[in-house]
């Protein structure tokens, strides 16, 4: 990408000493919808909490972030926060808590367009309704004198979504954003989404560890491991074509659509490595059904492996026999 | 919302007659008021005379009746030293008390909340520690060793201050340090881990991440929800205003209700000491009402819980 909207190159995050991320390496356009995937603990959320500088002091940062042309690690304060909601909002994974609980839902929206838009009085109450209307608040000109805990967690999560678009951010960073909602009401959240984009022409970037949310709503997907980026990938040929092995792994730990009852489903042998443990070389390698000698070597780099597509697995491209052969691939 | 005020204001009345009965009970368990007195060589003639001018020859239950019919009279019964009111015994050293009370509970809330809050904000920081350090140490050394120090300090080695006694605003200032250092250490403790807790929530980081300066956060969003766990302890504080300087005021010979409660104790002077009990149990009881009714302000989700709609 020759000029994205953010670029994260190199991040490394470290608490106490122990590597979070390892070096993450991201790029999202204008406009652009990317997913992040991985499991709990891969770093998809410390990524972006990272970049704007939301992590608590003790965690060590480093690598850059740059937004349109300006770095954002290390940045003095005053700009961060008009970055954090103006350029670039969050919403995260529990909606009820992630509001405060005494106050007013209208008043935390307020506060939103007060810092970026500068409005206040009668022209901020009249926003806050129109936002609230916007992101399927029934009644919002009630609703804004409501607390969070008179809502549901769906509604909440609108509410989230309305203080995220207060500030006309060009970013919208939604973290596991229908973790902790019913099945139903998730598909609703992930709808508004969508909607949104395609209204304010925000880029988003949905983290989730869920393959086919992510696929569904995103043009582009990169997935973790273990505090890397290890593959990037169109949504449309991550299904057909995942390159890395744990990609391959995750997609066959789907249960299959033509749900044949009593299926096992397969799954990826050993667990995670601690980020205090990690192995030497590729960290997948310990759980890779192709691991071979050289992945032991160094830490593979992200390299391409088709058109827009890009894997760090040093056997892709190496003409190296699989040490024992990939299961039901 | 009226039907919250009504229960508990139930509960507040039925708190004062337990303590009041509790009093009451224990008072006579544990001593005659006639030899204490009239002293135990008094000739026999004279104590029965006594206990009969004061009805304690008759049975318990008779008394405790009587007693609690001249209460709801307005009634609290004479002092058996010199028969005067003892309501009149016991208003006439409020305003003592509370010119230690008082200003200590002002040194306990200003120094205890900063400081629990400067610690929480600089967590693990060298002044966190100094800080937790000295509440610990403010809160572990006794009221009567705290004051015994200062007095060697101040009063003897330097002979900066008075040691006791209660002609001028100087005699006031050992006590009132003696009675603030620990309600402020409690104090800073307390408001230090509501902090933290509030601090670790996610709508900090939310917050945050929509562009709120951190001075801003810790305002708006953290002091509110902090405050609602310290309001219980300051109500406790304020609860204690008449009876919370029964040691310091021994200690510094100030002619409060303290002291009037120790004498009379020792002396068996009923009517006094369930006088004092009385007035104690209605401050606490009265405090942990306004505490309860701040609550409600302070949190909305508890003035749901109590029906008072969305206020």
């Amino acid at each position: 990408m020759d000029d994205p909207l953010v670029r994260i190159s190199g991040l490394r995050v470290a608490f106490d000493g122990v590597p979070v991320l390892r070096g993450v390496d991201l790029a999202v356009g204008s406009g652009e919808a990317v997913g992040l995937v991985g499991e709990s603990g891969c770093g998809k959320s410390v990524t972006w909490l990272a970049a704007l500088g939301l992590l608590p002091g003790k965690a060590q940062v480093t690598g850059s972030v740059v937004l349109d042309g300006q770095e954002l690690l290390g940045a003095p304060m005053p700009l961060l926060d008009r970055v954090r909601g103006g350029q670039i909002a969050m919403i995260f994974q529990d909606p009820a808590s992630s509001l405060n609980p005494v106050h007013r839902i209208g008043r935390q929206v307020g506060e939103a367009l007060r810092l970026h838009r500068g409005m206040d009085g009668a022209a901020a109450r009249a926003e806050t309704r129109r936002l609230l209307d916007q992101v399927g608040i029934p009644d919002a000109g009630n609703r804004m004198e409501a607390y969070p805990h008179e809502l549901s967690g769906g509604q909440n999560q609108r509410v989230m979504i309305a203080m995220a678009l207060a500030g006309r951010p060009r970013l919208l960073v939604a973290d596991e954003p229908t973790t902790a909602l019913d099945v139903t009401i998730q598909a609703q959240i992930l709808d508004l989404l969508a909607t949104l984009r395609a209204e304010t022409g925000m880029a988003l970037v949905l983290i989730s560890h869920d393959l086919g949310v992510v696929a569904e709503t995103c043009d582009r997907v990169a997935v973790m491991y273990a505090g890397l980026v290890i593959e990037e990938v169109s949504s449309a040929r991550l299904f057909d074509a995942p390159a890395h092995p744990y990609t391959q792994g995750l997609l066959s730990a789907l249960p299959p659509l033509d749900g044949l009852p009593r299926q096992h489903l397969a799954a990826i042998p050993g667990s995670v490595p601690e980020p205090r443990a990690l192995p030497p070389g590729c960290a997948f390698g310990p759980r890779c059904p192709r691991r071979a000698s050289l992945c032991d070597e160094q830490v593979p780099l992200l390299v391409d492996v088709a058109p827009g597509q890009r894997a760090a697995c040093r056997i892709l491209g190496a003409d190296v026999p699989p040490a024992f052969g990939l299961a039901a691939a | 919302m009226l039907r919250f005020i009504a229960g508990r204001l139930l509960r507040a009345a039925l708190t004062i007659v337990m303590v009041v009965t509790f009093a009451f009970v224990v008072l006579r368990l544990s001593g005659d008021p006639a030899l204490l007195i009239l002293s135990v060589d008094a000739p026999p003639e004279a104590v029965a005379a006594f206990r009969e001018a004061w009805g304690l020859d008759r049975p318990l239950w008779v008394q405790y009746f009587s007693y609690f019919g001249a209460i709801l009279q307005g009634d609290l019964g004479q002092s058996m030293r010199d028969g005067r009111d003892a309501i009149d015994l016991v208003a006439e050293r409020i305003p003592a008390t509370l010119a230690l009370t008082l200003p200590a509970l002002a040194l306990k809330v200003g120094i205890g909340i900063p400081a629990g809050v400067y610690a929480a904000l600089h967590r693990n920081s060298a002044t966190d520690r100094v800080v937790m350090v000295m509440a610990v140490a403010g809160f572990a050394v006794p009221s009567f060793v705290l004051g015994l120090l200062l007095v060697l300090v101040f009063a003897v080695q330097l002979g900066w201050l008075p040691s006791g006694g209660q002609d001028s605003w100087r005699h006031a200032i050992l006590p009132v340090i003696t009675l603030g250092i620990g309600g402020a250490a409690v104090l800073a403790r307390f408001t230090r881990s509501a902090m933290l807790e509030v601090l670790g929530q996610p709508y900090i980081r939310t917050a945050s991440a929509k562009g709120v300066s951190w001075r801003a956060v810790v305002r708006g969003h953290a002091l509110p929800n902090a405050a609602i766990p310290t309001v219980t302890i300051v109500g406790f504080m304020v609860g204690s205003l008449i009876a919370g300087a029964v040691v310091v005021e021994s200690v510094f010979s100030w002619p409060g209700v303290g002291r009037l409660l120790v004498v009379a104790v020792s002396n068996r002077d009923l009517a006094v000491v369930q006088c004092v009990l009385l007035l104690v149990a209605a401050t606490m009881v009265t405090s942990n009402f306004i505490v309860d009714l701040l609550y409600g302000v302070l949190d909305p989700r508890l003035r749901t819980a109590r029906g008072g709609g969305k206020g």
